[in-house]
């Protein structure tokens, strides 16, 4: 599914490398807890989040994560855009929920990382 | 095998903001000296794994990568409190990380056992009240 794709879905708003939206993704991972983004083996996957601090970009950074969605209309400061910018992560922010975001880009066919 | 480069970033303890920075410094490095992106994805989860680490539950410390031909070898000492019993901070789950800590998505006790995870030789070396050293090794084939 195309970012662009996603951003509809969700009706999001994007805050940065708008040029970034023509990218593709096979699956998504949803959660607050950068210990278990950490932990994830998947290759080429997008975050679903609601914690909007610096280190949620540092973690996306780490494992090469292109995109964050930020959920239940968290903003994050100027400073975390900048660096999100700076590492080539597009970020999108939409008013739903975890829950909802999650779903909605789930019945249109993005896969969770699960194994089987 | 002879040593290309080597590198050693302070870490500062409660630094929420510059922590991982270290890791994204030699993210970098790495990228420039044209290493395999997946397994430069793996060097970084197990660097910044051990530098949050220094930054939430020690004192301070610092990291230091040396780079070689074949491999990276990258250790993250701090100097105290140290860990009083090794074999359960291992473990899956277990944590003593702090409400600020917690806040910033940390304390999942997952991250020594992703470092061991993410690195081809894992050693951990720790006294209360003097020091934790981790050092990890990782081959670039
Ligand atoms: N450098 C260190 N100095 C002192 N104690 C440490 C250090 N590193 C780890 N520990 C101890 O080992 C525990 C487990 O560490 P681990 O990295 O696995 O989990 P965590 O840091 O608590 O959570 P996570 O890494 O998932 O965010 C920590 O909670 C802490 O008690
Ligand atoms: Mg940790």
């Amino acid at each position: 599914m195309k970012l662009s794709r996603i951003k509809e879905l969700i009706s999001a708003e994007i805050l940065c490398n708008e040029e970034m939206l023509s990218m593709e993704t096979v699956c998504a991972f949803g959660s607050d807890l950068m210990s278990d983004v950490l932990a994830l083996t998947c290759k080429d996957t997008i975050l679903i989040t609601g914690l909007t601090n610096i280190q949620t970009i540092r973690t996306a950074e780490m494992l090469d994560i292109k995109c964050i969605i930020f959920v239940r209309n968290k903003r994050p400061d100027e400073t975390i855009v900048e660096l999100a910018k700076e590492k080539g992560i597009c970020i999108l922010a939409t008013r739903h929920t975890m829950f909802t975001t999650c779903g909605i880009l789930y019945s249109n066919g993005l896969k969770g990382v699960d194994k089987d | 095998m002879e040593e290309l480069l080597s590198v050693k970033y302070d870490v500062v303890s409660g630094d929420f903001i510059r922590g991982g920075e270290a890791s994204s410094n030699l993210k970098k490095l790495l990228n420039q000296l044209g290493v395999r992106s997946d397994i430069v994805k793996r060097i970084c989860v197990a660097c910044y794994e051990a530098e949050m680490n220094i930054v939430i539950h020690s004192v301070g410390g610092y990291i230091e990568a040396k780079i070689y031909n074949d491999k990276i070898e990258i250790t993250a000492y701090d100097y105290g409190p140290g860990i009083p019993n090794i074999e359960l901070a291992m473990q899956e789950g277990y944590s003593t990380a702090s409400d600020v800590a917690r806040e910033m998505g940390f304390g999942g006790g997952m991250g020594l056992p992703n470092i061991k995870r993410s690195s081809d030789e894992f050693y951990i070396k720790s006294e209360v009240g003097k020091f934790t050293e981790i050092k990890i090794i990782i081959y670039f084939n």
